[in-house]
C-alpha cells in the first residue's frame, strides 16, 4: 500500500461514559505533509490522535494509519509510527539518553543517537534524570524518542508546550527537515502560530468535531465577507490618528459607499483597515503614515490569523 | 498469511536502508526491556531498601537476636526463619515493588508510550516478568550468602523444589501487582503495596508458620497466597518436599489474579 495516506479517520466517535468525546470526526493527513488538528483544550484532539496510535478503540467509524488498522495490524505499524504522547511517557528515575538509546533498541535500524542528541540539543542534559528535566527537556527528549526509530507517520501530541522560543525553533527546524523526508506529520496544538507556521493542512476541532479545514494558506485568506472585502493589518507607533485615515480611504479614488470601510487600532500600535482595499488604499495608508512621521513595522493584507478564523466559526477565544 | 505490508516503501529520506520489518528481533526487545526494568529497581534507592535491605535485616535480626520470640519447632533459628526470609523477599519484588514501579509507569504514561514502539505491550509485560526474576536472582543470591555465613543448612533435596516455589509465588504475585498497578491511582497502590507486605508479612503466614498463628487465623493464612508461599518454602528447604496443598493454593491464585488482571487492567 504505497501510495495510502499517512491517516485516514471516517466518522469517528468515541464516548467516555456515554459522551462523545470524539464526534463523526473525519481526517485524512498525507505523507511528506504537516496536519494540524487545532482546538482548545478538550476538543477531543488526544483522543482523536490516540484512536490513530491504538492506543484506544473508537466505537464507531474507521481508522486507517499507512492503510493499516492501528489495532488490527499494531504489530505492522509500531515499527513504522512515532508517537508522542501529551504527558511524555518517559519513566522519572532513567537518565534522559538512556532513555533514547532504550527506544532505540526496539528498533532494527534505528537513526543514529548521536545525531538526534546533538540535532535537539539533549546533550546537556544527557546524563540528568528525567524526573529533573525542565518541561521543554522533557518535550525534546520525548520528540527524539519518537522519531529514533525512522517513522513514516509521527503523532506529536502538543509538541511544544512548555517549551522556550529556541527549543521550539529546533523541534519545527525537525519538523520541517522530516517532512522534506516524506514522513506525514500529525500534530494537536491549541498554538496558532504553531499551526500557521508549520502546517501544510489545518483541522479546527472543537467538541469532538472538525468545524473548518483545509489547506493553511486558503483558511487564512478565506474571510467571512464574501463580498470582496480585504482587511489591511499595520503595526506602527500607537496613538496614531484612526479618523483622518478613514476619512481618506472613504475618499478616496475606489468612491465606495462610506459604511464599507471599518478603521480601527485593535490593540496599541495594532491598525486594520476593512474594505475594498486595492493598490490605491495601500498608497494612501502610506501617505497617512508619512504625514504623522510613522514607519510601519508591518503591513499585511488579506491575512488572517487561525485565530481569527477560529473566533469567526466559535465566536468564542481558544483557551 | 502472506501479509507483506511492511514490505513497502523504504522509509523515505537519506540514508534509509530498505528493510522488510524496523522492529528488532523480538528477543532483543524483551531482553532490552529486561535489562531496563532491572536497572530501574536496582538503582531505585526506596525499591533497593525493600527489596534487599530489609530482608537482609531480618534475616540477620531474626537469626542473631531473640527480640522476636520463636518457636524454631526444633530447628536452628537460622535454618527456620531462613525459607520465611525468602518467601518475603519474592513478595517484596514481584509484589510490592512491581505494583509500585507499574502504577506510577502508567500514570507517568510510559506504558502507553512503551506499547505504541516494537516493544508492544506483550514485550513489555515480559520484560516487567524477566525483570522482577533478575532482581530475585539477585536477592536469592545475596540472601542466601549472608544465611550461608550464619551458618544455614538447607536440605539439599529442597533446593529446586524452593526454586520452583519461587517461580509460582513469583507468578501469584505479580498478578496481583498488575491487578492493583492497574486499577488503583499510583499513590493509593503506594500505600496499599507497603501495607499488603507488613500485614501478610506479620500475619500472612510468611516467617510465622501458620500453624504458630493464633485462632481462625491459620486456617486463613493457609489459603493466602503469602502463607502457602511461606509453607512452600519451608517445606522445601526444611523437609525437602513442597506440600501440594500450597502448590495447588498458589496455583489458585494465580489464575485468579491474573484473570481479574487481564480484565481489569486500564492503560490509562
Amino acid at each position: 500500500m504505497p501510495d495510502s495516506p499517512a491517516v485516514v479517520l471516517q466518522d469517528v466517535v468515541k464516548r467516555y461514559d456515554g459522551r462523545a468525546v470524539v464526534d463523526h470526526l473525519s481526517l485524512t493527513a498525507s505523507r511528506g505533509a504537516v496536519t494540524a488538528v487545532l482546538g482548545p483544550n478538550g476538543a477531543g484532539k488526544t483522543t482523536t490522535i490516540e484512536c490513530c496510535e491504538g492506543l484506544r478503540a473508537p466505537d464507531e467509524g474507521r481508522v486507517e494509519v499507512l492503510g493499516l488498522d492501528p489495532l488490527l495490524n499494531a504489530r505492522e505499524l509500531r515499527p513504522r509510527v512515532g508517537v508522542m504522547l501529551q504527558d511524555g511517557g518517559l519513566p522519572t528515575g532513567v537518565r534522559a539518553l538512556e532513555m533514547l538509546h532504550h527506544v532505540a533498541s526496539m528498533y532494527a535500524n534505528p537513526r543514529d543517537v548521536a545525531e538526534i542528541t546533538e540535532r535537539l540539543g539533549l546533550a546537556s542534559f544527557a546524563r540528568t534524570t528525567v524526573r529533573r528535566l525542565s518541561g521543554g527537556q522533557r518535550q525534546r527528549l520525548a520528540l527524539a524518542a519518537a522519531i529514533v526509530g525512522r517513522p513514516e507517520v509521527v503523532f506529536l501530541d502538543e509538541p511544544s508546550a512548555g517549551m522556550d522560543p529556541q527549543s521550539r525553533h529546533a523541534v519545527w527546524e525537525l519538523v520541517r527537515e522530516l517532512r522534506a523526508d516524506g514522513v506525514g506529520i500529525v500534530l494537536t496544538t491549541h498554538l496558532m502560530d504553531e499551526a500557521e507556521d508549520l502546517a501544510d493542512h489545518v483541522y479546527i476541532v472543537d467538541h469532538g468535531q472538525v468545524i473548518a479545514s483545509g489547506a493553511t494558506a486558503d483558511l487564512l485568506h478565506a474571510g467571512p465577507s464574501a463580498d470582496g472585502d480585504r482587511t489591511l493589518r499595520l503595526e506602527a507607533r500607537e496613538g496614531l490618528d484612526v479618523d483622518a485615515l478613514r476619512g481618506r480611504v472613504e475618499s478616496g479614488p475606489t468612491a465606495s459607499p462610506a459604511s464599507a470601510w471599518t478603521v480601527t487600532e485593535t490593540q496599541p500600535g495594532s491598525y486594520s483597515v476593512t474594505g475594498p482595499v486595492d493598490p490605491s488604499t495601500v498608497a494612501v495608508v502610506t501617505a497617512w503614515l508619512a504625514e504623522q512621521s510613522a514607519l510601519a513595522s508591518r503591513l499585511t493584507i488579506g491575512r488572517r490569523t487561525l485565530e481569527d478564523v477560529f473566533l469567526d466559526l466559535t465566536g468564542r477565544e481558544l483557551r | 498469511m502472506t501479509d507483506q505490508t511492511t514490505a513497502g516503501p523504504a522509509v523515505p529520506g537519506p540514508s534509509v536502508p530498505t528493510t522488510t520489518d524496523g522492529a528488532a528481533p523480538a528477543w532483543r526487545r524483551v531482553a532490552s526491556q529486561t535489562a531496563f526494568e532491572t536497572r530501574m529497581i536496582l538503582r531505585n534507592g526506596e525499591q533497593l531498601l525493600v527489596t534487599i535491605v530489609l530482608p537482609v535485616m531480618l534475616l540477620v535480626g531474626l537469626a542473631r537476636t531473640s527480640l522476636v520470640d520463636l518457636d524454631t519447632q526444633g530447628y536452628s533459628r537460622i535454618d527456620f526463619v531462613t525459607p520465611g526470609v525468602l518467601a518475603l523477599a519474592v513478595m517484596s519484588t514481584a509484589f510490592t515493588s512491581q505494583a509500585i514501579a507499574t502504577a506510577f509507569d502508567r500514570r507517568n504514561g510510559v506504558l502507553r508510550l512503551l506499547s505504541t514502539t516494537p516493544l508492544g505491550r506483550g514485550g513489555l509485560l515480559a520484560g516487567k516478568i524477566l525483570g522482577v526474576l533478575a532482581v530475585e536472582v539477585v536477592q536469592v543470591v545475596v540472601l542466601s550468602g549472608v544465611a550461608l555465613a550464619l551458618g544455614w543448612s538447607p536440605d539439599p533435596a529442597g533446593v529446586l523444589p524452593a526454586l520452583l516455589a519461587v517461580l509460582l509465588g513469583t507468578a501469584a504475585f505479580t498478578s496481583l501487582a498488575l491487578l492493583l498497578a492497574g486499577t488503583l491511582r499510583a499513590e493509593g497502590v503506594l500505600a496499599v503495596a507497603n501495607l499488603l507486605l507488613v500485614l501478610l508479612t506479620v500475619a500472612g503466614g510468611v516467617l510465622v508458620p501458620a500453624a504458630q498463628l493464633p485462632g481462625a487465623l491459620e486456617q486463613v493464612a493457609l489459603l493466602l497466597p503469602s502463607g502457602a508461599l511461606g509453607e512452600a518454602m519451608r517445606g522445601a528447604l526444611l523437609l525437602g518436599e513442597v506440600p501440594a496443598f500450597s502448590v495447588v493454593v498458589l496455583l489458585g491464585w494465580t489464575a485468579a489474579l491474573g484473570w481479574g488482571a487481564g480484565k481489569l487492567f486500564r492503560w490509562h
